[in-house]
C-alpha cells in the first residue's frame, strides 16, 4: 500500500467492532431478548441493564444485539441476491449489447422507475411479511442498481484491448467475462456493495418501522425504533441506542465503501 | 475542525434538552388554552380530542354509522328512550310507557313540548317515521336496527301516542328504542342533524373538527357548557402534545404508555370500555376444536401479568363474554374458572394427546398496539406449557376479510363490543348458525339456552338463561377470555362530571368547570 487509507482502516475496526458483537448476539445475551419483567419497566440505563429496559421490562441492549443481528442478516442476504442477480444481468447486457441489452435495461428502469420501498412494500404485500419475505423483497429491489452498475462497468471493457486479446484466441464468452473482466470490475463492485449494504439496513429500518417486517416480539433495529417512538418522553434512551447503533452501522460501512473507492482510484 | 466539534456536541445537548423538556415540562402556556380568561373567568366551554372523524352521513339512521360517530351524536340524538350511566333506561322523548299483558303491544306516550333543535315540536308522526326508517333496507339492503323487524307493526291513534305490536315478546325489545328520533320533514339530516339531545349541532369540518352547543329548549336537564369542540386528532403522539398545550381538555380511550405521561398535570379517570378482550379461538381447527387444548390454554393465561405489562394494571378481568358494567347479567365468579395453574394446563394438554405443546398463530390487527402487545405477553407465557406462538400482525382491512368475515385463522386477539347493553347483543353471534359467529363455537346447549333466553317473555328467566349462557361459554372455554379493558380519559384539572356508558358515548352534558 503506497499511502496509508484511514478511511478503510477505521470503517475496519469499526465494522470489526459491531460484526463481534453481533456474532455474540447470536451466541449470548445477557438476557432473553424476548423474555419480559426482567427488571422493572423503562428503567433507565444501569449496570444490570446496560441500555434500560422497554414497556414490556425487557432489557434493551439484548434486543438491540439480536436487532442487529436481524437487521445486519437481513441487509447481506438482500446485497447477496441483489449483487448476485444483478451482476449476472448486467455482465451479460453490458457484454454483448445489442436487443437483449434494450430490453432488459428498459425492463430495468421500469423498475427503478418506483421508489425503492413502494415496489418492496408491493412485493411483501403479495407474500405476505415476516423476515424471509422482507429479503426476497429488498433483494429484487435492489438488482436494478447492480445490474446498471455492472452493465456501464463492463460496457467500457468490452472493446479494451486485452479483451479484443482473449476473444481473438478463442476464448468462451463465459470465460471471458469471469475470469477476465470481472475482476477488473471490483473496484466499481466492491464500493457499489457496501453502499448497498448500508441502503439495505435502512430499507429494513423503514419497513420494519411501517411494521411490514420483522414480527413481534422478534427485535430488529427500525421495528425497535418504530416501538420506541410511542415512549420517547418515558424512556428516551431506547430510541437514541437504537438509532444510535444504525448510525454506527452505517458510518462504518460507509467509511470501508469510501476507502475502497480512493483505493481503487489509487490503484489505477 | 476543534469549533465544529463543539458546534456538533452542543446542537446535541440542545437536542436532548428538548426530549427531556416534553417529560418534564408541569405549565401549560395560558394563551393556547381554549377558554380564553373573560373578567377572570374562562369560557364555559371545552374542546374534546377525538382519534377518528366521524361517518361521512351523520344521519343516525343510516348504516355504516361508526362507533366513533355514535359517542359524538350521542349528544345530540336521544330515542323514546335513553340510556343512564348504569345501564338502567329511562324514558326520554317518550313520558311513559305501558306494556299489555302479552308482551306483544307497547303503547308509549310522548312527553310534551319536546322540541327539535329546529324548534319544531316532537309529535308521534315523527317517532313512527324514524323508527320505520331504521328497519327499512338503505340500496345495500342493509338496516341501521335489523332488530327492530320484530315490530309487526306501528300505529298512531293521536298525536302523543305510538302503539308498537311486535312479533313475539321481548324483554329487551326497549332498549332497541334508543334509536334517534328525527323530524320527519326534515331533509339535511346528513350535513345539518336535527334531534332533540341537550346539544344541538353547530358545524363540522371534515378531517378538522365538529363543533356543538347547548339546546336551551332542551326538555330535561340543561347542560352545563355552552360549546364542546370535538378536534379530530388520529396520531397518538400529537394526542398527548395537544393535551399539554392546552389545545384540547378531554380525551378518552387513551394507551396506557400515554395515560402515564399525562398522569402529573391531568386527572385521569378510569372507567370500563363496553367490549371484551380474548384470545378468539377458531373452534374448527385443530387443536382448537378440542375442549381440552382451550381450557389447557384458559390455565396457562396470567390474565393479571396481562393487565399489569401491557395495560400498567388497569383493566377488569373477565371469565365470559359479557363486560362487567352490563350489570345484572355479569357473573363475576367466572373470572375465577381457571386460575393461572401451569401443571394444570400441562396434564390437560397431556390429556389431549399433545404432552410436548404444538406450534400456533395468532393473528392480530395491527393498528390496534394494545392486543399486539397482550400477543407478546400471551406468547411468553405460553412457553411455559410448550406452546410456540408465532405471531401475525395484519392490516385492519385484512382482519376483517380474513379472520372476521373469512374464518380464516387459528387465533386473533380482538375487543367484541354490542351496539345495544344486552346479553344478547353480545352473545347472540355465538350460536352456530349466526352469521358472526366467527368463532365457530357450536354448542348444542348453547342454542337452546339463546333461543329460550330472547323468546322468554319473563325477565327473571331471561336473565337466568342468559347467566347459563355466559357459563356455558365459559365451562366450554369457547374462548380464553382476558378482561374488559380500561377505558383511560384524560381530563384537565378543575373539568368534573365524567359519566362512563355500557355503550359507546361521549357524554358531554354532565360536565362543568368546578371553581
Amino acid at each position: 500500500m503506497k499511502k496509508g487509507n484511514w478511511y478503510l482502516t477505521v470503517g475496519c475496526i469499526l465494522t470489526g467492532i459491531i460484526a463481534a458483537f453481533i456474532v455474540m448476539g447470536f451466541i449470548w445475551t445477557p438476557y432473553d431478548p424476548t423474555a419480559m419483567m426482567t427488571g422493572p419497566k423503562f428503567s433507565p440505563p444501569s449496570l444490570e441493564h446496560l441500555m434500560g429496559t422497554d414497556n414490556f421490562g425487557r432489557d434493551i441492549f439484548s434486543r438491540v444485539l439480536q436487532g442487529a443481528g436481524s437487521t445486519a442478516l437481513i441487509a447481506l442476504c438482500t446485497v447477496f441476491i441483489g449483487a448476485f442477480v444483478g451482476v449476472g444481468i448486467g455482465a451479460v447486457t453490458g457484454y454483448f449489447g445489442g436487443i437483449v441489452d434494450e430490453a432488459l435495461m428498459r425492463f430495468n428502469d421500469a423498475l427503478t422507475a418506483f421508489p425503492s420501498v413502494l415496489v418492496a412494500l408491493v412485493i411483501v404485500g403479495v407474500l405476505g411479511g415476516g423476515k424471509y419475505n422482507v429479503i426476497i423483497a429488498l433483494g429484487i429491489v435492489f438488482i436494478p442498481s447492480f445490474a446498471r452498475v455492472t452493465r456501464t462497468a463492463f460496457a467500457s471493457l468490452r472493446n479494451v484491448n486485452y479483451v479484443k486479446s482473449v476473444r481473438l484466441m478463442g476464448a468462451k464468452p463465459a470465460r471471458i467475462i469471469c475470469l477476465h473482466m470481472l475482476p477488473n470490475t471490483l473496484s466499481v463492485l466492491l464500493p457499489a456493495i457496501t453502499i448497498g449494504f448500508n441502503n439495505a439496513v435502512l430499507a429494513e429500518a423503514s419497513m420494519s418501522y411501517l411494521g411490514i417486517g420483522i414480527k413481534p416480539p422478534d427485535a430488529s433495529l427500525g421495528y425497535m425504533l418504530s416501538e420506541a417512538q410511542g415512549m420517547l418522553t418515558l424512556a428516551p434512551w431506547y430510541a437514541l441506542f437504537t438509532g444510535g447503533v444504525i448510525v454506527m452501522m452505517i458510518f462504518a460501512v460507509g467509511l470501508i465503501g469510501e476507502g475502497l473507492q480512493r483505493y481503487g482510484k489509487e490503484g489505477m | 475542525m476543534k469549533k465544529r466539534i463543539t458546534a456538533a456536541v452542543l446542537s446535541a445537548l440542545m437536542l436532548m434538552g428538548a426530549l427531556t423538556g416534553c417529560g418534564t415540562k408541569t405549565e401549560t402556556p395560558k394563551s393556547d388554552t381554549p377558554q380564553t380568561e373573560t373578567n377572570g373567568e374562562r369560557a364555559n366551554e371545552i374542546s374534546v380530542g377525538i382519534a377518528n372523524d366521524l361517518s361521512e352521513s351523520l344521519n343516525p339512521l343510516k348504516t355504516g354509522y361508526t362507533a366513533g360517530t355514535r359517542e359524538v351524536m350521542f349528544n345530540v340524538f336521544e330515542g323514546l328512550m335513553k340510556l343512564k350511566p348504569d345501564g338502567n333506561l329511562i324514558p326520554a322523548v317518550a313520558e311513559s310507557y305501558e306494556v299489555s299483558d302479552d308482551g306483544l303491544t307497547y303503547t308509549f306516550k310522548i312527553r310534551e313540548g319536546v322540541k327539535f333543535h329546529n324548534g319544531d315540536t316532537v309529535n308521534a308522526q315523527d317517532v313512527a317515521y324514524s323508527i320505520e326508517q331504521c328497519k327499512t333496507p338503505d340500496e345495500t339492503g342493509a338496516m341501521a336496527e335489523p332488530a327492530l323487524q320484530m315490530i309487526e307493526k306501528i300505529e298512531t291513534p293521536d298525536d302523543s301516542t305510538v302503539v308498537f305490536t311486535i312479533d313475539h315478546a321481548d324483554g329487551e325489545f326497549l332498549n332497541y328504542l334508543t334509536v334517534a328520533v328525527v323530524p320527519d320533514d326534515y331533509t339535511e339530516q346528513d350535513t345539518k342533524p336535527v334531534g332533540t339531545g341537550p346539544f344541538k349541532f353547530q358545524s363540522r369540518t371534515a378531517q378538522e373538527a365538529v363543533v356543538i352547543e347547548r339546546f336551551d329548549d332542551y326538555w330535561g336537564e340543561k347542560a352545563k357548557l355552552d360549546k364542546v369542540t370535538f378536534k379530530i386528532i388520529e396520531n397518538g403522539d400529537s394526542m398527548v402534545l395537544s393535551l399539554q398545550s392546552g389545545a384540547i381538555d378531554y380525551c378518552n380511550h387513551l394507551p396506557t404508555i400515554q395515560a402515564t405521561q399525562l398522569k402529573d398535570e391531568f386527572n385521569i379517570v378510569e372507567g370500563s370500555m363496553p367490549l371484551i378482550q380474548a384470545l378468539y379461538l377458531n373452534n374448527n381447527v385443530a387443536p382448537f376444536d378440542n375442549e381440552l387444548v382451550r381450557q389447557a390454554l384458559s390455565y396457562a393465561t396470567d390474565r393479571r401479568q396481562i393487565i399489569d405489562i401491557a395495560f400498567d394494571g388497569y383493566g377488569s378481568v373477565v371469565g365470559s363474554s359479557i363486560y362487567p358494567t352490563l350489570g345484572k347479567w355479569f357473573d363475576e365468579s367466572l373470572s375465577e374458572l381457571y386460575p393461572y395453574d401451569v401443571e394444570k394446563a400441562k396434564e390437560l394438554l397431556t390429556e389431549a394427546g399433545y404432552p410436548d405443546g404444538f406450534n400456533m398463530t395468532i393473528t392480530v390487527p395491527s393498528n390496534y398496539p394494545q392486543h399486539v402487545d397482550t400477543a407478546q405477553v400471551l406468547a411468553d407465557q405460553y412457553k411455559a406449557i410448550g406452546v410456540n406462538v408465532e405471531i401475525q400482525p395484519v392490516e385492519w382491512a385484512a382482519w376483517v376479510s380474513e379472520v372476521y368475515k373469512g374464518r380464516n385463522f387459528q387465533t386473533t386477539i380482538t375487543g367484541v363490543d354490542a351496539h345495544y347493553p344486552t346479553a344478547r347483543a353480545m352473545m347472540e353471534r355465538f350460536m352456530s348458525e349466526h352469521g358472526k359467529n366467527f368463532i365457530n363455537y357450536n354448542n348444542e346447549d348453547f342454542d337452546r339456552l339463546m333461543t329460550e333466553a330472547i323468546a322468554s317473555g319473563d325477565d327473571a328467566q331471561r336473565t337466568e338463561l342468559y347467566t347459563e349462557a355466559q357459563r356455558n361459554l365459559a365451562q366450554h372455554a369457547a374462548n380464553v377470555y382476558i378482561q374488559a379493558p380500561a377505558d383511560l380519559v384524560a381530563v384537565r384539572k378543575g373539568l368534573e362530571g365524567v359519566n362512563f356508558y355500557p355503550v359507546s358515548a361521549l357524554d358531554m352534558a354532565s360536565l362543568y368547570w368546578a371553581e
